[in-house]
């Protein structure tokens, strides 16, 4: 049940986009994530979606799976399609009371939808094919230079790095309580808002009590094997620039030049 | 009365990128007051099995069907109450600030009255070898041993007719090993219960369970007597198990003492046979 959840999982594979330098991927994946809302025709959201696809089909992620991702948000995206199209004034299609809808209206919603749609697809993209190991060494990297104006990099690195290691333990820690309480007669589906919010207090205490044991002995693992912040700390995997990166730099880059220059001249 | 699992199968995320097949093809009938002992390595499907006994996981494809109610069906009250289950290290599921209200958690659930609630938390308490006096601490208090039997308690107090308890006694000293086993003897012998108990230590089953199921690679390997079980532990080598070490030293001993009993379990009936042997 609560392991459906899969935005933010990572898809082992052996593609080219798996073998990219994370710091590859992210700083591609912001500049798509720019590029979709530079993007206002519908010729090329069309040929943006191919592209996503494409890149879907390269890193061997199946469509099934990307689209149980976009699945909770589905609603979040219908629920801002339906108040543009009635919010945004212009040419009406028809008249309801107070309500009006129009083209104009129409036009944002659906170019919004498609927007938030790539928007998600991207971004998972980038932590489906990346282990969260990977992609904390590539932002830790990225944010290199702001050592100098003392931002605790590494620290923030490690924090997120051990989150992410947390995610799936958690989730799995919360799926085995609500088991056990549910098998003791708990009841999480019934009743009113309070009810039901008041039910989930036998998941949360247990919840929170293994969360900080479990903080407290990775801390104390951690100690015993002398780990001290950042301070002369190197690496058993350095990250390094490959064929691979210079390929998906390429194409990616080339695709929102074409884009780019066909929207402002010919669409 | 009973428990009939029907060609029963189980796959975790069904159609997903990480489709595992868990359960396939499990057929076991199981009857009232049966002491079932349920064996199999790490990832063997004990388990996701156990689950499947009060509507946790509903099955892929079978079904399940407990004292004449179905597993799927939606309302799944009455089944618990039937089906208890106490799950790998229970006492992290321990959440009130006293050690009575955490009892009697389920059963505020079943809406009993205050007199019965207070009366089943102390039974319960007695049966896993508790005493009062722990009734108004925190659990958070209690020794490792003490919370484990607080959230078996917790279980036993709702009165199941089946009660499951999946390796209830991993991580434990000996000691404290023994005297669960002890308490889990007593409520099948006092109160008829069905018991189903989980372990991947065949010494624990043998002393314990009258009818053992095997489980390998999510199927049902062997579903025997106790005793039969045992006396081919070949078999048992073929999955990588193997029969409680005592078999093996009596079978030893028989080349040395051939008159002896090879067909020994556990280290008490061995000791028995031993002094029997060495007297005439």
């Amino acid at each position: 049940m609560i392991r459906d959840i899969t935005i933010g999982q990572y898809i082992p594979g052996d593609s080219l986009i798996h073998k990219s330098d994370p710091r590859t991927k992210i700083i591609l994946t912001f500049l798509m994530m720019i590029f979709i809302f530079l993007v206002n025709t519908y010729w090329g959201y069309l040929f943006l979606s191919i592209f996503t696809a494409l890149t879907i089909v390269s890193a061997d992620i199946p469509f099934k799976f990307v689209l149980k991702g976009i699945k909770p948000i589905l609603f979040i995206v219908i629920f801002a399609g339906v108040i543009n199209m009635f919010t945004i004034g212009g040419t009406p299609i028809f008249e309801l009371g107070f309500l009006k809808m129009t083209y104009e209206g129409v036009d944002t919603a659906i170019k919004m939808s498609i927007r938030l749609f790539l928007l998600i697809i991207s971004a998972s993209l980038l932590t489906y094919t990346t282990t969260p190991i990977a992609l904390t060494d590539g932002i830790e990297k990225l944010m290199g230079p702001l050592k100098k104006i003392k931002v605790p990099v590494h620290e923030i690195a490690m924090m997120m790095t051990i989150a992410l290691r947390f995610i799936p333990t958690l989730l799995e820690e919360t799926d085995k309580i609500i088991k056990a309480q549910s098998s003791r007669g708990a009841d999480f589906d019934s009743g009113n808002m309070i009810q039901r919010a008041k039910s989930f207090i036998p998941v949360l205490i247990p919840l929170f009590i293994s969360a900080f044991r479990r903080a407290d002995e990775l801390a104390t693992a951690m100690e015993a094997r002398c780990y001290r912040g950042s301070e002369g700390r190197t690496r058993m995997k350095q990250l390094s620039f490959t064929k691979y990166d210079f390929i998906i730099s390429v194409i990616t880059v080339a695709f929102i030049v074409w884009v780019m220059v066909m929207q402002s001249m010919v669409w | 009365m009973s428990i009939n699992i029907e060609d029963l199968s189980y796959t975790y995320s069904n159609g997903g990128p990480f489709e595992k097949i868990a359960l396939h093809d499990i057929n076991i009938n199981i009857n009232d007051g049966e002491f079932i002992g349920i064996i199999g390595h790490t990832g063997s499907g004990k388990s996701t099995l156990i689950q499947h006994l009060n509507g946790i996981l509903k099955p892929t494809k079978g079904r399940v069907i407990i004292n004449g109610i179905d597993t799927k069906q939606r309302d799944l009250k009455e089944l618990r109450r039937q089906v208890g289950i106490v799950f790998q290290y229970p006492e992290h599921q321990l959440f009130e600030d006293t050690v009575k209200k955490d009892i009697s958690f389920g059963l505020q659930k079943l809406g009993l009255e205050e007199e019965e609630i207070q009366q089943r938390v102390i039974s319960a308490l007695h049966s896993v070898g508790l005493d009062e006096s722990l009734l108004e601490k925190s659990p958070f208090e209690l020794s490792g041993g003490q919370k484990r039997r607080v959230a078996i308690a917790g279980v036993v107090a709702m009165m199941p007719k089946i009660l499951v308890l999946d390796e209830p006694t991993a991580g434990l000293d000996p000691k404290g090993r023994d005297e669960i086993f002890g308490y889990i003897k007593k409520l099948h012998a006092d109160y008829n219960m069905t018991i189903i108990l989980v372990s991947h230590s065949m010494e624990d089953i043998a002393k314990l369970a009258q009818r053992v199921i095997v489980m390998n690679q999510g199927t049902v390997f062997m579903d025997k007597r106790s005793q039969e079980v045992y006396t081919q532990p070949e078999e048992l080598e073929k999955i990588g198990l193997s029969a409680p070490q005592i078999t093996y030293l009596m079978k030893k001993l028989k080349t040395i003492m051939p008159d002896i009993n090879e067909n020994i379990f556990t280290v008490g009936a061995a000791v028995d046979e031993l002094r029997k042997h060495l007297r005439s």
